[in-house]
This record gives structure tokens, sequence and C-alpha cells, in this order.
């Protein structure tokens, strides 16, 4: 079994949800059945890919031939250093949103859709891994597009709690097909150019064509563009605040820890493996356009979320202003920056994915959105509010977090390349986003707690979340604290591989 | 086992001071004053071989300590020390204070233990030890002396600062060795070093704080405070700046300026301080000598100093004590009911003022001799006019104005015997230290150098009593015809008033020029941050311009916009 999964491993992950998506749609609409057999489903892929990751780490790079065919003509597998981790980090965020959807779900999706619903998460977990672990290009846009409709779906599934979901899963639905359309142009510029679809092959062709043609170039700002808009890149992120405050708690969560991330995936991808930052263009494009957009990404987002009255807003501006960082330590073009980069996207993954998780909770119990309703939940919910505290601790930087590892690491890679202004970006939008956050804490903290949780003799009453939830939300609180605390040796390694895979020369 | 002898003992002492803070029961604390300076004489009587000792090395940050150094120098010094920290506590018998207990032990282990540090970062931390742990005695004066006590503390913390940075740049300089050694004027941060040391041996415009703040301390936190800290200062004057020309005018001009000072001043604990300010010109000036014959003057005059100025302030103190006031105008006659302590004070003043077989004439001596033998006319001459006005003021008019002049009615008590004993202890020191046949000899072996100077001589012997007489004719003739100043209630203005008075002034004048300012400041501020804010607010807030929930179209322009930008870009990068 162990060594037919760690040969067919990659494979069977993807399968396995998408066919018994199939067979969760159809399930009869019992209590917890369908919940149970998805939950399953993701325990299995998360054990798949875990074993997957060990195998790609004694193998270096695994290139599976789909169906027994060749690649450049058979469609290809391929996991190596960068998409390996990433895989990993996809189910596990899938399994944690799913033992949390139990009861979260239960509260904001009626019965009889619940099968469709998990079979949606499904097929969004088979899509997300499909375009991290495929080795061809128009085989990425075919799961980027498995994925995003059904991440749509699952926005929408936000209805029945807040009606605006409906208007936010449209206008995501028009902007993730415009910057899918855009990826697939980008594709199809670049088959024109190369004759191949391999992406291994294209980053032959290109290399011996020393960048290609303008066909080439315009392939290359379609992707950057469609990818751009998947990542939530600013000003493209428009879509994001309404899917992520209007969807289901658990879909939130597992979107914002794990749908921008894999994009941005792709955009390493494309960026530096299949083009390349030798070329002009790629450079000049990372270094003005994408850093510039990053920048400004951090301060526009961070000051937003700053202004934001609904928590899950804060947080959804928040994201973009992380996207940002991110998009800085690829545009720094070096092995420190692009490892920074990498570092802060599991990080953050981890963080933001357990900040939607507490607040999730706190709706749960007592339908929370707006951060003025947060008073006294240290008092009633304590559990949560100290895991929630934990992470934003982790969010803002704070020393012995997760937060604080990646962006130290990123600010000594904009430091070594001289750009310290970068630097100061990274200190004012990690300051504003201490205000943001500690806004949320000093009412959790500070302001009493609102009269009917108070019994008759004045004791507060404890209405804490379900163990069911709490499970995920600690556990990502936990990880935090131990990236903050022993991550430089697990996760540095992991991110300085990636980045040398992805610029095996060693930077420019 | 840690090696004993590796410990400075000073640090013992200053142990006994930590303990004492922390003991209750009053007798024990007096056992623990008098017991540390004698263990840690013995422990350095111990350590010393009569050559250069090093111990106490250990490496910290990349830098090497040598935490104790006991040599020919230091050694005087360290005994010195030891045994003027014997006689106060002595002194302090009566006083049930663990304040003045725990902080005399603590000073007198600093200074004890800064004399015997062997580098400058050492020397440094206890160089503000000292500050730190003697302020608490100014304090214990009372109300009035806490002022006093914060301009010490600033001013000797202040030296403190300098004395780090110049060593510093010093030990820079010197690819990171801060031995403490002879610095010489040429080398880079000595200024600095020279003006923290200046500072606390009272160069001429640095010494306010001295006259400020002793005279202001409790009775015996003054005999205390004047044993320790500016001896200390003249050990790191003797090993780092020895034959330095300018300290020679330095200290011509220490010798000569608190004359005039202490002859008009009424307070006799500041005539006192002013008189010491001058003795330590003399040692100054020694040093800038800094022959062979002056540095074993300096050293004498230093162990001796420490005598009969201790002896001097303690017997003010046991008037102070017994009368509760140490102003010349209302005192006078007290030789009837203080009969000991008038002999003992007598003997002191006669001590300073340098008669023959009493203390400072064996020692003074040989700094004037010194600068006769390098032919420095100007500065002798300036030193024996010193010598005079020190027989004035210090030899004459305190005593005279305690013990006899007119009769101010007081009938008082003897000083208790604790104070007694430790008066007499000093008055026996000051005799058998210049005992001709045996005694001055004794003081002469501690000396650095071998020395065959000889000062029972005829010529000597006459000519400084020419010069004592002299002066007691002149104080007397002065007096007969009531010309001497008479004791009037009044505070004299030094060159402090450079910081008393001007310096407060423009403080309390910026005080309100930056209240005006900074109310007008504040609005503006308010206005501004209010304006910014504001408009983050309009552009961000949910009901912000930006924050709007775009629509769909507006979406798809600002994507063609970053397409088209993207395009450009790659377009005029490309080829």
């Amino acid at each position: 079994m162990m060594s037919w999964l760690s040969t067919h491993g990659a494979a069977f992950a993807i399968v396995l949800p998408l066919l018994m998506a199939a067979v969760v749609a159809l399930l009869p609409s019992v209590r917890r059945l369908a919940w149970a057999v998805a939950t399953l489903v993701a325990i299995a892929v998360c054990a798949t890919a875990f074993i997957v990751l060990q195998t790609q780490i004694d193998a270096g790079v695994i290139v599976y031939e789909m169906g027994g065919w060749a690649p450049p003509h058979g469609i290809s597998l391929r996991l190596d250093a960068v998409n390996a981790p990433i895989l990993l980090l996809i189910a596990a965020m899938g399994v944690l949103s799913l033992v949390y959807a139990e009861p979260a779900t239960h509260a904001e999706v009626e019965l009889k859709k619940r099968g469709p619903f998990y079979a949606a998460m499904l097929l969004c977990i088979a899509g997300l891994m499909g375009m991290v672990v495929t080795g061809d290009a128009f085989n990425v846009f075919v799961f980027l597009e498995v994925s995003s409709i059904s991440g749509y779906t699952l926005v929408a599934m936000g209805a029945n709690r807040d009606r605006r979901a409906l208007t936010a899963a449209f206008n995501y639905l028009i902007l993730g097909s415009i910057g899918a359309t855009f990826f697939v142009i980008g594709v199809g510029f670049l088959y024109a150019e190369t004759g191949t679809l391999n992406m291994e092959d294209m980053r032959a062709i290109l290399a011996n064509l020393d960048g290609g043609s303008r066909v080439a170039q315009v392939a290359f700002g379609f992707i950057v563009v469609g990818l751009g808009l998947k990542l939530a890149m600013f000003p493209l992120h428009t879509w994001l605040p309404g899917a992520y405050a209007y969807s289901p708690t658990m879909v939130t969560a597992f979107l914002a820890s794990t749908a921008t991330k894999a994009a941005l995936y792709l955009l390493y991808r494309f960026c530096f493996t299949v083009f390349d930052p030798s070329f002009e263009y790629v450079a000049v494009v990372l270094t003005y356009v994408v850093t510039g957009l990053a920048v400004t990404g951090m301060i526009f987002a961070s000051l937003q979320a700053f202004f934001q009255t609904d928590a899950r807003r804060t947080l959804a501006f928040s994201s973009v202003a992380q996207v940002g960082y991110m998009l800085l330590g690829i545009g720094i073009l070096s092995v420190a920056g692009l490892a920074g980069s990498y570092l802060h996207l599991i990080n953050h993954a981890v963080v933001k994915g357990g900040l939607f998780l507490a607040l999730g909770a706190m709706w749960y119990q007592f339908g929370i959105t707006r951060i003025s309703d947060m008073a006294g939940l240290s008092k009633t919910m304590p559990i949560t509010t100290a895991a929630f505290t934990v992470l934003a601790f982790s969010l803002i930087g704070v020393p012995f977090t997760a937060g604080f590892v990646s962006k130290v690491a990123l600010a000594e890679a904009a430091a070594e390349k001289g750009w310290w202004w970068a630097v100061a970006v990274i200190m004012v939008t990690s300051i504003i986003a201490l205000f943001y956050m500690g806004r949320m804490m000093m009412v959790a903290y500070f302001s009493p707690p609102p009269a009917e949780c108070l019994r008759e003799d004045g004791k507060v009453l404890r209405r804490e979340a379900p163990i069911l939830m709490l499970i995920p939300l600690v556990g990502l609180a936990m990880m935090s604290i131990l990236i903050g605390l022993r991550g430089n040796v697990i996760l540095t390694d992991i991110s300085e591989n990636a980045a040398r895979v992805l610029i095996p020369g060693g930077g420019l | 086992m840690i090696d004993l002898y590796q410990i400075n003992p000073g640090l013992w002492v200053i142990l006994a001071g930590l303990v004492c803070a922390l003991m209750p029961a009053n007798s024990l604390r007096k056992v623990l004053a008098i017991a540390a300076p004698v263990f840690a004489a013995v422990m350095i009587f111990n350590i010393y071989d009569n050559t250069e000792v090093l111990a106490g090395q250990f490496e910290i940050g990349g830098v090497t300590l040598t935490t104790l150094r006991i040599d020919n120098l230091s050694v005087v010094w360290g005994y010195l020390f030891c045994l003027a920290g014997l006689i106060n506590a002595i002194y302090a018998l009566h006083e049930k204070s663990w304040i003045t207990d725990s902080s005399a032990l603590v000073y007198t282990g600093a200074a004890i233990a800064g004399v015997l540090a062997g580098d400058m970062l050492t020397l440094f931390l206890f160089w503000e030890l000292t500050a730190i742990s003697s302020v608490f005695l100014v304090w214990q004066g009372g109300q009035h002396a806490y002022a006093a006590g914060v301009r010490y503390l600033v001013i000797q913390v202040l030296s403190g600062v300098l004395l780090l940075a110049g060593a510093v740049i010093y030990a820079g300089s010197k690819g990171g060795d801060f031995t403490f050694g002879y610095i010489g004027l040429d080398a880079p941060g000595a200024w600095l070093l020279l003006i923290a040391m200046g500072i606390k041996a009272g160069f001429p415009m640095l010494h306010m704080w001295m006259q400020d703040a002793y005279p202001k301390a409790s009775i015996t936190g003054t005999v205390i405070l004047a044993s320790f800290t500016t001896k200390f200062a003249i050990y790191a004057l003797a090993r780092a700046f020895p034959g330095t020309d300018l300290l020679i005018w330095i200290g011509c001009a220490m010798t000569m300026f608190p004359v005039f000072f202490a002859v008009i001043e009424n307070d006799l604990r500041r005539v006192l301080s002013f008189s010491l300010n001058n003795q330590l010109g003399f040692m100054v000036a020694g040093i800038g000598i800094g022959t062979t014959m002056a540095m074993n003057g300096v050293v004498g005059q230093v162990f001796v100093h420490v005598i009969f100025k201790g002896l001097l302030f303690m017997s003010i103190g046991a008037v102070m004590y017994r009368t509760g006031t140490a102003k010349a105008s209302e005192l006078g006659g007290l030789f009837r009911s203080m009969p000991y302590t008038t002999v003992l004070c007598l003997i002191g003043a006669g001590s300073i003022a340098a008669f023959p077989m009493l203390a400072a004439f064996v020692t003074k001596s040989m700094i004037l001799t010194a600068a006769l033998e390098e032919h420095l006319w100007i500065p002798f001459a300036m030193m024996l006019f010193a010598s005079a006005g020190v027989m004035e003021h210090s030899g004459i008019k305190v005593p005279h104005f305690t013990f006899f002049a007119h009769d101010s009615g007081r009938r008082v008590k003897e000083a208790p015997w604790n104070m007694l004993v430790a008066m007499s202890l000093a008055a026996v020191l000051c005799i058998v230290l210049a005992w001709p046949w045996g005694g001055y000899q004794l003081l002469y072996s501690i000396m650095p150098y071998e020395t065959d100077y000889s000062p029972y001589t005829w010529d000597h012997v006459v000519f400084q009593l020419q010069l004592l007489f002299a002066a007691i004719f002149a104080f007397t003739l002065l007096k007969r015809y009531k010309f001497y100043p008479a004791e009037r209630r009044a505070e004299i203005v030094d060159a402090d008033i450079l910081y008393r008075r001007v310096g407060k002034s423009i403080a309390i004048w910026g005080d309100a020029v930056w209240t005006r300012l900074s109310v007008r400041m504040k609005s503006l501020r308010a206005k501004t941050a209010g304006h910014i804010g504001r408009r983050l607010y309009h552009a961000f807030s949910p009901a912000g311009a930006l924050s709007h929930a775009a629509p769909s179209g507006l979406s798809s322009v600002l994507i063609a916009a970053v397409l088209i930008l993207v395009l450009i870009f790659a377009y005029v990068a490309g080829t």
C-alpha cells in the first residue's frame, strides 16, 4: 500500500476526491453522512499528500506519467521541492476545515444542500491539488477552473446566512472567469510560440529562444494578470473581500489559506521555471509592476483593513496586504526574497486560516460579524479568544510567532538587496496590522460582555465553541507558535530548498 | 572553590554594606561596619607581595577585565581607605541609621575596589558606584540637603559617563585594551578622562559640588564623604597623568582660590570643604610635577591628608552634634565645655598647617621641594602663599572661632566617647606619622619610590616656623585692627552660580517658552492629524470611496488597465 501510494500517490490524491465528490453529491440526506464521507476522503488525501512529500524529499523530483503517456505528448504530474509542501498544506487545511465544518455548516447550510456542498468542497480540494501538481500548462487551466467553479458554488452557499453572498459569488464568478480566461489566453500564446504544453518543455524551448518573441511577452503579460487576479494582487482583489466576508465560515478559512496560495504557487512556477527572470521583460515586470503593485497593495489594503467595521472584511483586506508581502518577496528576485515569500505563504495560510476559524466560532456562538460586537469575548469564549490572540500576534509579527519569522526573512532579503524603503513599508504595515488586530483584541478583552451573557449573580456565562471547532483552531494557533519557536529549523529549510529550485543559479 | 585572593577586597566591604541594608539589628551592623574594612585590609596584606599583583581576570564580551591590581601605588590607597573606613565606622558608632551604615560601607568598598581595579571598565563601575552610594549620605543631611544631593549625583554621574566615553575612545585606539595605566594628554580620549577625573578631584570651575554637598550632609556623612571620592580621583590622576605640565598650573590655582572663599565663609564645614579643595591642589600640582620626589610627596600627602582632614571634620562634627550648628557666628568659647575635642582639633589644625612634628610637615614639603628642584619658581610661590592661607583658615580660623573667640555662652557636654576614640586615633596617627625618630620613616616606607628625603633639617624647620608665625601674626594684626572679615551669616555663592542661578533661570524660561510653543504645536498637530485621519477615513472606511464593493464592470476595467501596464513594461523591456 505504502509503496503503491508513493508511486501513484500524486494521481491518487487528485482522482480520489474527484470521484468521491460525485458519490458525496448523490448520498442521501442523512444527518452527518455527507460530512463523514467527505472528511474521511480528505483525511485519506492528506495522508497521501504526506507520503508523496516524503517520497519527494527522498527522490528530489517525481515525474508521474498519466496513463503511461510520456511527456511532452502525454500529461505528466511533476513534484519537486516547490509544490510538494504546498500540496500537503492544501490537503491539511482541507482536513481541518472539514473537521470544523460539522458544527459550522450545520448552522449555515440546510440539510438537503449539504451533500452537494461537501461535494463542491471535495472538488475544490481536488482542483487546487491538481493545479499544484500538474506539469502541463493546459491541465493547470482545467484544474484552475475545477477549483474556481466549485469555489463560486461554495461562496454562494453562504446565502442562507447572508444574502449578499450571492452578489459576492457572482462578482467572484465574473472576475475569476476573466482571470482564468486571461490565463488560458496566455497559455495559448505560449503554445503558439513553443508548440508544447508541457511546462518543462516550454522552459527548455523558451531558454533556447532566449525569451522568445513578442508572442511570448504577450503570453507572459496575460498569465501574470490572470494569476494576479486569482491570487488577489492589488488592485485585482476586488472580488476577495465580499467572497471572504459572506461565504460560509469554513469556506472562508479554506479559501483564504489555500486558493490564493495555489495561484501564487503558479505565479512562482511561471515566472521562474517556465519563463525566467534572466529574460529582460520578466525581470522588468516583476521588479517594477509586481513589486510596485505589491507595495501599494500592502499600504492600501492595510489602511482599508484598519477602517473596516466588519471583522471578516478586516481580515479579508489584511489578506490582500499579506499577498503584497509575498509578491514583494518575488519582486526582490533573489533566493532570500523567494524563500521569505514562500515562508510567508505557508505561515499566512496557517495564521489566516486560523483567524477565520476563530471568527467563525464567534459567529457560530453569538452571531458576531462586527468588531464592536466582540465585546467581552475573552470571558465568554476564553479558549477561542486565546487562540485568536495568538494568531493575531502572529499576523502582526510579534516575536516567537510564525509571522515574525517570515516578516524578518522578507525584511532581511529586502535589506540585502538595498531596498530599505521596502523594509520601511514592511514595518509600517506591520504597525497598521498591530492597530487593526489590536482594535479587535481591545474590544474582546476590555469591553464588558453584553448583558444577556451575564447571569443573575453577575458572573459571566461561558459559551465556548464546540470541540470540533476548537480542535482545528487551537491546532493552528499552536502551529503558529511552533513555527515561531522552531520554524527556523524546519520551515526555513523547506522554503530555501523551494527557492533554490525556482532560482537554480542562486539569483540575479 | 573560588580563590579568595582572586577577589577584589573592596567587594567584601560592598557585600557587608548590602548585608547591612537588610540587617535590622543596629549592633550587628556596627560590628560589620568595623570588621569589614579590617578584613579588607587583611586581604590586601595577604594578596600583596611587594610586586605588582594582577588577579581576578575574566573575559566578557571580548574584553579582558582585570578586576584586581595591587602594586606599589594602589596598595597605599587600599590601606588608607581601609583605615579611613575603620575610623569613620568608630566615629559613626552612636548613629542608629541603617541608611548611613549600609551606604557608607558600599561607598567605602566601592572606593577600595575602584583604586584596586586594573582596567578602566571596572574603574568606571566603581567610579559610578561611589557616586550612587554616597548620595544617600548627602540626603541624610535632611530636607535642605535634597537639592544639593541631586546636584551632587548629577555631576558625579556625569563624571562617570565622561570617564566611560574617554575609556572607550582610548581603548578603541589601543585595539580594545582597557588596561588602566599611564595615559598622558596626547592619547585619544585623554581629555574626556582628564575632565572626568577633574570633576571628582575638584578642579577649579568643576569643584562646586564639593562645597555644595559636603556641608549639607549629615554629621557622619560629611566625614565619610570627605575621605574617599576626591582621593579616589587623585589616585586616578596619579595613575593616568603623572608629569602632565598642565596639572601643575591647575593644581596651583586649586591651592590658591579656595583661600579667599575660606576666609570669608561662615559655615565651618564649608570652610573645611574649601580647605579640602586647597589640599587637593597640592596633590594635583605634585602629580603635575611628576618626579619621584613629587609622587612620593603626593602619596604621603594623600595618606596624612585623609587622616587630618577627617580629624578636622570629625571635631567640627562633634561640635555640631552637641550644639546643632557649625556656623562660626554662633559658636565660640567651647574650650571650656569640650576640652578634649579642642585639643584634638588643634592637633588636626596643626597637622594641616604643617607644624613641625605634625603630619603634613613631612609630606607637603616634599612637593614644595620637588617644585624647587624642577625650578618651578612661580608654582612654588603660589603654593607657598597657599600654605600660609591654609594656616590662616584651617589652622587658626576653625579652632579660633569654634573654641575660643568671644564666648557664645553655650555650655554643652563633651563629645561622645566613640567620637573621641575615632578622633584620638586620627590625632595619634598625625603625631606618629611625623615623629622624627622612626615615625615618618614608616610613612616613607610605603611610598612608591625609594627616598632619602629628610624633613627635619634646621633650615626647613625654621623656614616653616617663620611662615606659620608670620601667618599667625598677620591674623592677630588683622583681628586687632578689625580688618579680619567678621563672621557673618551668609552663604557664599561661588562658580556654582552658573548652574544654581543662571542655569536654573534659563531652564525656567525655556520651560515657559516650551509650554507656550507646545500648546500651539498641539493644536496644529491635532488639526493636521484630524485632517489626515478624516481623509483616510473618507477613502478607506466601509462607506469610503475606495471601499465600495467594486462592481464587476469597474473591476474588469481595472484588470484591463493592469494588463496594459504589464504589456507596456514587457514591450519596452523586451526586444
